[in-house]
């Protein structure tokens, strides 16, 4: 007879998915709801930087194509939270503990979208990043989590496509728009990079994710395929490459970079980038904005139920 | 008909009825991010989507009649705000939930009744873009309704709120059944609409919807009008400053 845990790990081993009702080790449960909520939470953040050019898009068709981008992004929330649901916890304490700090969203966020081009260059970068990661979650050893992530890659790739698009049009536009397509990869790539986590020997939840295959590959090996990646994408777009120091590694066969200044990562994770105030802020306005209207719905539900009872009880 | 040129008559119909969506649309974007929980906000701003959809198809077409090669983003970006010509009901503030549901709710149900209408003109194009629009419409009304009834019977604030809404919007829901002399004569032609014709149908299910809301319907004592003579509110002007400016600070580029 083997234990639960033994169960459990042997099911890990045999690359079977583990289920809401399946016996699992408390920690994994906890490690799972972090990463998952986190994920939500990113999602649901990452609304306001691309929310922020809605309403100045420069044409129609961009604007319908923003939109509905940032209303995926929130449909990927939605289906995010309810993953984690299945883990036991309730949406409203997860959100409670973004709103306290206490969980984490994407750092990526907390910086400003200052002209158009970072649309593009988050769309490109930032939903390109989440891919490569999120590619590897599709295999992640929690079921739940594993489909959503097959779901949500789908349009995140299509998020990339036409980030990448909106690049090409900047990049091949008038020198101004050009130069505006530059600064924002500029200014998103190193952020982006960032997205991968620590280094591995830095990272703190990274080898018992790895046993757990709730992480399916480190994160420097997923950060080398995007820094691989991104390469000829710079140049097809006819860019200069912001990393001064990136050469390609005939031996390893990928490029070497430049070093990350992980002083500003951890000052950003630590709640003092640019937005970091500002996005919890905006978060907690709109929720508090919404308590009447919430309100609103539970009152007019219980009086519907009530409504109903007494008919029940009058027939 | 010598004084009445069709095809100019309905290149303004068409831009009329596309500045009536973009400017609408671009209200309810404003809710991104900004909504009273996920769902909501992902459901707002589906119906932001499909107006700036609408805008597009109406926009298109104007500026296909007008054959001068300009373009939807033309007439959405680069035209003032006199030169708008969109009811004034679509272009006031986002306002609280209940504003906003309560604007939806009278323009829901009046779309329900008017794009029926339009999908049978004479003009295919027009008809097309309305038949299109009505299944969309259905839904929106469907939601605004739902919500007419939680916040009108919820608790006592969401009631105050929606009464409150009501009011101060209500004076700017006539405006939506005048005809101006072109409107007119493209109804005659069968291109257009007898919006004056709708009212009965739309008071009598809005007060349905209202009463079922236990919500007052406002008494018809005032009433302001302008969108089509561009005579606006002071709240398109900064709307416009909002869409137009990137579009307008590098012109002539593709974007
Ligand atoms: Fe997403
Ligand atoms: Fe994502
Ligand atoms: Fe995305």
């Amino acid at each position: 007879m083997m234990t639960p845990e033994q169960n459990f790990m042997r099911k890990i081993e045999a690359e079977e998915k583990i289920e809401p009702k399946d016996w699992m080790p408390e920690t994994y449960r906890q490690n799972l709801i972090r990463q998952i909520s986190q994920h939500a939470h990113s999602e649901v953040i990452g609304m306001q930087p691309e929310g922020n050019w809605i309403t100045r898009a420069p044409s129609l068709r961009r604007k319908a194509v923003l939109l509905s981008k940032v209303q995926d992004e929130g449909g990927h929330g939605l289906y995010l939270y309810s993953s984690c649901e299945t883990l036991g916890v309730k949406r409203a304490d997860l959100i409670a503990a973004m709103q306290s700090g206490e969980a984490k969203y994407a750092s990526i966020f907390n910086y400003p979208t200052q002209t158009w081009a970072d649309i593009g260059a988050i769309g490109w970068l930032v939903d390109g990043a989440a891919i490569v990661n999120q590619v590897s979650l599709q295999r992640t050893s929690y079921g739940p989590y594993s489909r959503a992530m097959i779901r949500i890659c789908k349009e995140e790739s299509f998020h990339q496509r036409q980030g990448y698009e909106l690049m090409i049009a900047l990049a091949h536009g008038s020198p101004e728009q050009k130069a505006m397509a530059q600064d924002a990869l500029n200014r998103f790539y190193w952020p982006a990079l960032m997205m991968f986590g620590p280094h591995d020997a830095e990272s703190a939840h990274s080898a018992k994710s790895m046993t757990w295959k709730i992480k399916r590959e480190t994160n420097d090996d997923l950060r080398q395929k995007f820094i691989d990646q991104t390469v000829p994408q710079i140049e097809f777009l006819g860019l200069a490459h912001p990393d001064k120091d990136l050469k390609w590694n005939a031996e390893r066969g990928h490029y070497d970079s430049g070093e990350i200044d992980w002083q500003e990562f951890y000052n950003v994770i630590n709640g003092n980038g640019h937005c970091n105030r500002q996005r919890i802020e905006h978060h907690v306005r709109a929720h508090e904005e919404g308590a009447w209207v919430r309100d609103a719905m539970t009152a007019y539900n219980a009086k519907q139920q009530a409504k109903t009872t007494e008919q029940r009880q009058a027939a | 008909m010598s004084d009445f040129d069709l095809k100019a008559a309905t290149q303004e119909y068409a831009t009329r009825l596309g500045d009536d969506s973009v400017v609408l649309g671009h209200r309810i974007s404003e809710w991104t991010s900004n909504g009273p929980f996920l769902e909501e906000d992902i459901a707002l701003s589906n119906v932001a989507l499909d107006y700036i959809g609408r805008a597009r198809m109406y926009y298109t077409y104007a500026a296909e009649l007008a054959g001068n090669g300009k373009t939807e983003d033309d007439l959405a970006y680069t035209r003032d705000m006199r030169e708008f010509r969109n009811l004034l009901i679509h272009e006031l503030p986002r306002g609280d939930f209940a504003y906003t549901m309560v604007r939806q709710l009278l323009v829901d149900v009046f779309n329900t009744h008017y794009l029926p209408e339009l999908a049978k003109s004479s003009d295919s194009t027009l008809a097309g873009i309305a038949q299109k629009a009505i299944k969309e419409t259905r839904y929106h009304l469907r939601r605004s309704h739902e919500w007419a009834l939680r916040l009108g019977d919820g608790t006592e604030e969401s009631h105050q709120r929606m009464q409150r809404a009501l009011e101060s919007l209500w004076g700017y829901t006539h405006e939506l059944f005048d005809a101006d002399p072109l409107e007119l004569q493209l109804a005659e032609a069968g291109v257009g609409v007898h919006n004056a014709a709708l009212r009965p149908a739309w008071l009598a299910q809005v007060s349905a919807i209202l009463t079922e809301a236990t919500l007052t319907v406002p008494k018809d004592d005032w009433a302001v009008r302008g969108g089509r003579v561009g005579y606006h509110t002071e709240n398109l002007g900064h709307l416009l400053n909002d869409m137009q400016f990137l579009h307008r600070a590098y012109p002539g580029c593709q974007w």
